[in-house]
């Protein structure tokens, strides 16, 4: 495995180039389902308020390795994981950090549209509510803000109450996107989260992306390699639970170093 | 195309020489009528207990006042002096005993069943589930006898009383006897709950219990109501246990520690001595036709609950 930690100072191109700070870091990280060993030392800077993707053929543990950030894995039984994820500097598998506290930071949006069977201003407000938040004009505003923030609001705010299983397959994804922004993370997690949407949308969920970034460090997993390459700034290409190449999207897409790279996203396999 | 026709046909052809004995139109109409024989028998046998039921409690109210039967403060049927044939005593005991059940039963179900299916291993939840359900198979007159025994005597010293066999007694029979079903079904509506309803509830930094509460629960509310619902119509027909364990004593109940006498435990008592044909008889019979029209008031309701929180939640 070549060194894919990204050099950013050595980057020539200035397209995209963040240079804001480093708000994630990955160290040697490896994960196993049982003896099975899904993600090989891994090693990644993810700076704040960039968007990034994480492409490769399935299997190939980007899913795992995005469900890492929040611990969302160790709801399975008989996984284990060494190395390190720092999120502020933070170890996120410090025995001392409650896993709740973590999954606040950092949010997430799944594959599918995964709506509570509840009133679509009662899905926005869960996460105050299990927060302890009592105060209804504070709930109420801050709904408000997260239909607004997902761009749902004005399509929404006639019929909040209403089921959220009455919206359409590309608003429940926005109300979970709403959902996940109420309690304001500090990264967002987002798996294929426009993979079972018409194209209109998944422009939609993709705008939105754009948006989001100004506020949020984001890191979306996806399948659809002109998706990776019109919303991230950066690319991680995954392949059999190793990091090939992470670099500049525009790098990744133009003028991979990997010839694996370049078999991929030019679609060759897949 | 062609060839596969031709051995399609070959196929057919050697399907008939084997000679059936009936032809496959004239088999499924046979098959149609004995299911739809079976279903109009079940209906009939229903139809049947319901006519019975009531052309043998109508005559009752040749002699009893509909009014005094239903709002009648006393049972006596076997009186020198008036017979009275008031069966509020009854319907009370009957509400207290199963209300009784249903406030232990129901949160020791939802907790058991929540328990099940969310915290405990897969191993523990394969053992327990059977041994839950098998609970329900022990017969009522044992329940009864260990009411006697048991809870009985434990009743009687906790509260300093002559004897244990009172309502409360009886609601604590009948809620180990409706617990099975309660938890069995509640925990079979948490269980399919879809797992993505939980990873939303705690990438959303919910804990384990408020997932459960606030998430699991409600959208599984259906079963649960269903599960209870199920739980009351045991309770409430349940006749062996309540008749060993209440005291039966045919009077006003005054509290949950004195002794109740239920609709089903009277007529368990008084229907073997009874003389056929007399009024007493009859009045039995109304008395069971009473307690068929509150169970269906109860599938009634519990049926329009489901049926309108599907509608929110669909």
């Amino acid at each position: 495995m070549v060194d894919s930690i990204v050099d950013i100072k050595t980057t020539t191109k200035a397209d995209k180039v963040s240079t804001n700070q480093i708000k994630i870091q990955v160290k040697h990280f490896n994960f196993y389902y049982d003896t099975v060993q899904a993600l090989k030392n891994i090693q990644m800077d993810i700076r704040m308020n960039t968007v990034v993707g994480i492409i490769g053929p399935s299997g190939c543990g980007k899913s795992t390795f995005l469900r890492c950030f929040n611990r969302m894995n160790d709801t399975i039984n008989g996984i284990r994981y060494e190395g390190v994820i720092e999120i502020d500097g933070r170890n996120i598998f410090d025995k001392t950090l409650d896993v709740v506290d973590l999954r606040r930071e950092v949010g997430m949006v799944f594959q599918k549209s995964n709506p509570f069977p509840k009133s679509i201003f009662e899905n926005v407000a869960y996460g105050l509510k299990i927060n302890g938040i009592k105060d209804q004009n504070f709930i109420a505003e801050r709904v408000e803000y997260s239909l607004r923030g997902a761009a749902l609001w004005d399509e929404v705010k006639d019929r909040l109450n209403k089921s959220a299983f009455a919206l359409s397959g590309g608003q429940q994804q926005r109300l979970c996107i709403a959902r996940a922004l109420a309690v304001e993370p500090e990264v967002l997690l987002l798996d294929e989260p426009a993979s079972a949407l018409d194209p209109i949308a998944t422009a939609k969920v993709e705008e939105l992306i754009h948006e989001l970034k100004k506020k949020y460090t984001i890191l979306i997993v996806t399948h659809n390699m002109q998706q990776a390459a019109r919303v991230s700034d950066y690319t991680a290409f995954f392949m059999m639970g190793e990091l090939k190449e992470y670099d500049v999207t525009n790098k990744i897409f133009t003028n991979p170093k990997e010839k694996i790279t370049e078999d991929y996203v030019t679609g060759r396999f897949g | 195309m062609i060839h596969f026709r031709k051995t399609f046909m070959e196929l057919n052809v050697s399907v008939k020489e084997k000679k059936r004995f009936l032809s496959s139109a004239v088999q499924d109409k046979i098959v149609h009528y004995i299911f739809l024989l079976n279903g109009i028998f079940t209906v009939i046998i229903l139809i049947g207990i319901f006519a019975l039921l009531f052309s043998t409690a109508i005559p009752t109210f040749k002699e009893v006042d509909l009014f005094g039967f239903l709002a009648g403060l006393e049972w006596n049927p076997t009186s020198y002096v008036k017979e009275q044939y008031g069966i509020v005593p009854m319907l009370v005991s009957t509400f207290m005993v199963t209300l009784g059940a249903l406030a232990i039963a129901i949160p020791i179900g939802i907790g058991a069943a929540a328990y099940l299916s969310d915290v405990a291993s897969p191993k523990v939840r394969e053992i327990v589930k059977p041994v839950v359900e098998l609970l329900a198979g022990i017969p009522s007159v044992v329940i009864g006898f260990l009411g006697i025994v048991i809870v009985g005597p434990f009743l009687a010293k906790v509260f300093g009383l002559y004897n244990g066999l009172n309502a409360l007694n009886g609601s604590i029979l009948l809620a180990v006897m409706a617990l099975p079903t309660i938890i069995s079904i509640s925990e079979d509506a948490l269980s399919s709950v879809p797992q993505s309803y939980d990873q939303a509830s705690l990438a959303l930094g919910a804990s384990k219990w408020q997932t459960v509460v606030r998430v699991k629960i409600p959208a599984a509310l259906s079963g649960i109501i269903a599960a209870c619902m199920l739980g009351m119509g045991r309770a409430i027909g349940e006749t062996m246990t309540v008749l060993m364990a209440t005291g039966c004593a045919p009077a006003m109940p005054e509290s949950f520690l004195g002794p109740v006498r239920t609709l089903t435990s009277t007529i368990a008592i008084e229907l073997g001595e009874v003389a056929y044909n007399t009024t007493h008889y009859y009045a039995l019979f109304a008395v069971g036709l009473v307690l068929f029209i509150i169970t269906f008031i109860v599938n009634f309701i519990s049926d329009t609950i489901l049926h309108r929180y599907e509608k929110v939640h669909r």
